[in-house]
């Protein structure tokens, strides 16, 4: 499949997560935050980084940038996309993704090997995970503590949308525990660890990464 | 020229941790007798013309659309008087 991969003028984790597109058995196709343009791709990742700074709130000015238009139309129509930590944050300023991400409780920015726990495996993100399966990847964040009402939590929770959870240790104030969810349809998946870091053995903290990567390509297979 | 002020302050049910820095370091520099600090964001505007109602309400929708982000943030509008008609 065609995995397109978003850069920003700040971005940071675009070319790991092309790399980890690739690596996963698909196509990596290069996209521009300044084009109206999603080149035909099948899916879009949306990688980690500062994306226009961080400034006002991160992800408030990517939001807004021509290639979102594209990406939220297509993610409202279906297509698969996932959005990793400053693309976690971009969806939910998009209102892809309920809730916000606001700074570590801490107030630190934190860098891990974290140990997670994969809660939904229907969506093209996770379905080579099973349920419950608990893997490590890097997580790396100064603004990852995922907030939202009391209301949004419970239906998050009652209607599968906790697509992972943080074990053992709560790296950011992240309410719930939740590290990622997902839209009610499930295409939609935001995740604040970074799989596309832990792909390789030789540069990262195994490759239990690699599932997000290679899930889509299963869904097809299968 | 005419300034519309947007105040854009976190939700008080979402924890505010630069408040909280900010309200652990007073004691420490010697101040005492504040209880809570919230840290928000103040814009300034400056708008053509008169600030009318339908003004203030594009104002909202700016501050509703880019400056704040509801789901953790109010924001208020106000309008300040310019520094020239003071002076």
């Amino acid at each position: 499949m065609k995995i397109g991969v978003v850069t920003f003028p700040g971005s940071l984790d675009d070319v790991d997560a092309q790399r980890a597109v690739r690596l996963g058995g698909n196509e990596a196709v290069a996209l521009w935050h300044g084009e109206h343009d999603l080149k035909g791709v099948d899916a879009v990742v949306l990688p980690g980084g500062f994306s226009y700074g961080d400034y006002l709130r991160c992800g408030a000015i990517s939001r807004f940038s021509p290639v979102m238009a594209e990406v939220v139309e297509a993610a409202q129509r279906g297509m698969p996309v996932l959005g990793i930590c400053n693309g976690f944050q971009i969806l939910c300023e998009s209102h892809l993704l309920p809730g916000a991400l606001i700074r570590n409780d801490h107030r630190k920015f934190v860098c891990r090997d974290q140990r997670l726990r994969i809660e939904r495996t229907d969506t093209p993100w996770t379905s080579a995970y099973s349920a419950g399966q608990e893997i490590t990847v890097v997580l790396k964040n100064g603004e990852g503590g995922y907030v939202a009402d009391e209301a949004t939590l419970d239906r998050l929770e009652g209607e599968g949308q906790v697509v992972a959870r943080y074990v053992e240790h709560n790296p950011n104030g992240s309410l719930r525990d939740i590290a990622g969810v997902s839209n009610e349809r499930g295409n939609v998946v935001g995740l604040m660890p970074h799989p596309e870091h832990s792909v390789e053995s030789l540069t990262g903290s195994g490759t239990d990464g690699l599932g997000f990567f290679t899930s889509l390509v299963e869904a097809v297979l299968a | 020229m005419p300034r519309v002020v947007v105040d854009v302050m976190p939700k008080p049910e979402i924890l505010d941790p630069q408040g909280k820095a900010v309200l652990g370091a007073l004691p420490r520099l010697g101040f005492t007798g504040v209880s809570d600090v919230r840290q928000g964001k103040r814009f300034e505007l400056e708008v053509e013309g008169e600030v009318t109602d339908d003004v203030l309400a594009e104002v909202s929708r700016v501050a509703e659309t880019l400056l704040s982000n509801p789901v953790i943030e109010n924001f208020t509008v106000r309008v300040e008087e310019s520094v020239e008609v003071r002076a």
